[in-house]
């Protein structure tokens, strides 16, 4: 296939030149019934947000354009099948889960997975069995799965549909992905990898390996992240193995998305992950290669400024730590004195330098091609500021981060259940009926189904103390939280 | 044919120069470079669209950023200049026999290349065996030092564009940072005269006084800029600006200036009130 080729994007441009009169939605037709969204927006925008129709095809249906669009992104991705998701990364691993489990099976994952994999748990009734992912302690952050680890889960665990990982972590650590997939297919499991911080790794050789280019069964590609498409958009991909030859139904699958997503999706989001896997797939190299060097310059000067650990291609151990994402900026600040999120929140009110985010021991900047040597100065330099002027005792620094959740009842069951509101001191040994998480970095601590420990209690009482945010529960001030009866 | 130069001061403000010839022209990795040759201004550096000297009246600028702070402290021997590439504040410093070692921090070896070549009357130092040049982003030069300079002067240019790092409270600390214990820092700060400037310079104070105890603003009469007001900052760990001036060892130093004398110096630190009503209410 033909990469320079845009297809979505060509028949929306066909689509103005034809000045085709809209008796169709969306309502403002074209802009001209919304002014003030017009002059904030712009008119080029408000002219392709369009329906539907013929000549720019369908996404739940797609035959023409759209079908194009997505096989350019297959091919792109070297994946046997993609589909362009308008719901966020959340909707493309929901489809995964939904595909691959049904109620009462069991799916193998990490606790470090994101929020939207046990939402989908709670809608479908699939059981997980949590795999311990490797800490480390002098960080405070979980790391990959070791093998022995996954090894151990599979084998304790021969009846699971399914196992759910993450390539790379939030912090860009990526497991041996290709020792997974080979365990797990050897025991007729499906993998699932969310991908939402790899788009970057099918398009650079001296980054991870991308989970389809290693056989996974399905893949959720963040292309809003370092794709550079529109916030919301997203692909699956379907992957095949050696002979090329893939394991999942594709058109069961389309069904699986049709269930749940949009039938107007919007051509904002489509355009842009058209465009951006024309940009990737003919420019990714140079322009991850771009980014690489942006960031190993800002760890060096970091590492430089003391206290501070930025993380490099060193941390690598070939097993928790298989790989790691260069591209990401991620510094542990425990040694000055500071959680990550205190750093944080000094960084946007007193520099003007807003990050990805920070954890209890880290921030992470997002470093990207839209960026440029002197702001990465700036945020160098106040860094520098930052140790020079705060800089205090680690000592009561909180840094363990994992809390190995004990499952009583499935998810779905839990959530469902009858529940009562009691005071968070007084849930010691109940089980959860609800979500709970601390923003950054949006990692369930508790999710519904699971026991309530004390070092559960005291890790939220820190988080809210530095500044965490604390959410997911009905009582949005966590005094309550809401148990089984 | 008549050629004019065109700069905006506001929006609907204009300085309009007629110019004999265009001397040099070229776009770096970081701005353009432009330098005329006028009929009342002589030589012009212009970066960006903007002025930055004329060979007519660059001696305020360059004597005011310079004079007033070695006045304070004669002893002063290590500095650091950060931008400065026409060369005229390296000129002004050489002319200080017991200063030791001038760093000098600029971005665009561009900038110090046409110098040398077309603005001879600012460049005329570079040789001085004190100097040295780095060619690299100030904001990144002076985060590694630490108690090492008695000055430091920002010649840089508007907060926008390459100059931008240079106007943040990060830069402001790191420079603290780099300064001995009755260190000086010197900067250009804007004009408080159009809206936009006067912004700029409300900004910059806002982020000196989180760094600096005394930090202290004083004016000069610069034709070719915006207003023809324009203003300096004065910051130190120590020196008060006029109750330290030291008026008999700059007698006794016999340096030549057109500008700049001990008298003028106490006098413009007073400042017009609107000005100073700008700067207490970012204090």
């Amino acid at each position: 296939m033909n990469q320079n080729r845009i297809p979505i994007y060509e028949s929306l441009n066909e689509l103005k030149a034809n000045r085709v009169v809209p008796f169709d939605v969306p309502g403002h037709k074209r802009g001209r019934g919304n002014a003030l969204l017009t002059s904030f927006l712009g008119q080029k925008t408000m002219s392709v947000d369009v329906n539907s129709q013929l000549p720019i095809d369908n996404l739940c249906h797609p035959v023409s354009v759209i079908k194009e669009a997505q096989d350019l992104a297959a091919e792109a991705f070297g994946a046997a099948e993609a589909f362009f998701m308008v719901g966020g990364t959340t909707s493309a691993v929901q489809a995964m889960v939904f595909a691959a489990t049904k109620k009462g099976d069991k799916i193998l994952l990490p606790r470090n997975v994101h929020r939207s994999v046990l939402n989908a748990l709670v809608l479908n009734g699939a059981v997980p069995v949590y795999i311990d992912p490797d800490l480390n302690f002098e960080f405070g952050i979980s790391l990959g799965m070791k093998r022995e680890a996954i090894k151990k889960a599979i084998e304790e665990n021969k009846d699971a549909k399914a196992i759910f990982i993450n390539n790379p972590t939030y912090y860009g650590i990526c497991s041996d992905i290709e020792y997974i997939e080979k365990l797990a297919h050897e025991n007729n499991m499906l993998l699932l990898v969310d991908e939402a911080h790899g788009t970057h790794f099918y398009f650079n050789s001296k980054l991870p390996k991308g989970a389809i280019s290693v056989g996974a069964d399905m893949a959720s590609i963040s292309m809003h992240k370092s794709g550079g498409s529109l916030t919301q958009s997203s692909i699956l991909l379907v992957g095949k193995d050696k002979k090329g030859v893939s394991r999942i139904n594709t058109d069961y699958l389309r069904q699986i998305i049709n269930l749940t997503q949009t039938t107007s999706a919007s051509y904002l989001l489509l355009s842009s992950l058209d465009i951006s896997r024309h940009n990737l797939a003919l420019y990714g190299e140079s322009i991850f290669d771009k980014v690489i060097k942006m960031v190993e310059y800002s760890a060096t000067e970091i590492n430089a400024i003391g206290d501070y650990i930025a993380y490099t291609k060193e941390l690598i151990n070939r097993d928790s730590i298989f790989d790691f994402d260069q591209t990401k900026l991620s510094v542990n600040t425990l040694q000055i004195g500071l959680a990550g999120i205190e750093v944080y929140d000094i960084l946007r009110d007193e520099y003007d330098i807003q990050i990805e985010f920070g954890d209890l021991g880290n921030i992470l900047a997002y470093i990207s091609v839209g960026d440029t040597m002197l702001n990465i100065e700036r945020l160098i330099g106040a860094l520098s500021e930052i140790r020079r002027k705060y800089k205090k005792s680690k000592i009561g620094m909180f840094t363990r981060e994992y809390l190995t959740p004990i499952v009583s009842v499935s998810p779905q069951e839990a959530f469902y259940a009858d529940k009562i509101s009691i005071p968070l001191n007084e849930t010691e040994g109940r089980i959860c009926g609800e979500f709970l998480m601390t923003y950054p970095p949006g990692i369930p601590v508790l999710a519904p189904g699971e026991v309530v420990t004390p070092q559960i209690i005291d890790y939220i009482k820190y988080a809210k103390e530095k500044g965490c945010t604390v959410l997911g529960t009905e009582d949005m001030t966590l005094t309550n939280l809401s148990v089984l009866k | 044919m008549e050629f004019w130069y065109a700069e905006n001061h506001s929006k609907n403000v204009k300085l309009n120069i007629r110019i004999k010839d265009v001397i040099y022209s070229c776009q770096t990795d970081f701005q353009k470079i432009d330098i005329f040759d006028s009929y009342d201004f002589g030589r012009i550096l212009v970066l960006d669209g903007y002025i930055m000297l004329t060979e007519k009246d660059e001696f305020v600028y360059h004597e005011m950023i310079t004079h007033v702070p070695m006045s304070v402290n004669p002893n002063i021997k290590n500095v650091l200049i950060i931008g400065a590439g026409d060369g005229g504040v390296v000129r002004e410093l050489c002319k200080y026999k017991n200063i030791e070692k001038i760093d000098m921090a600029e971005i665009d070896k561009k900038v110090v290349e046409a110098s040398i070549e077309y603005l001879p009357f600012t460049a005329c130092s570079f040789k001085d065996e004190r100097l040295n040049i780095h060619f690299k982003d100030g904001l990144s030069f002076v985060r590694s030092k630490e108690n090492e300079y008695d000055l430091i002067i920002v010649d840089s240019t508007d907060p926008f564009g390459p100059g931008e790092g240079l106007f943040t409270k990060e830069f402001y600390g790191n420079c603290y940072k780099a300064l001995t214990d009755d260190g000086i820092l010197v900067n250009q700060h804007e004009s408080p005269f159009y809206t936009n400037d006067a912004n700029a310079m409300k900004r910059i104070h806002s982020r000196i006084v989180q760094s600096f105890d005394l930090a202290k603003v004083y004016q000069a009469h610069i034709p070719t800029y915006p207003s023809g007001h324009w203003l300096f900052g004065f910051s130190s760990k120590k020196y008060h600006p006029i109750k330290d001036l030291n008026e008999n060892s700059f007698a006794d130093s016999k340096i030549n200036t057109k500008y700049y004398n001990t008298a003028l110096h106490k006098g413009a630190f007073a400042l017009p009130t609107y000005v100073e009503e700008m700067l207490k209410s970012v204090e």
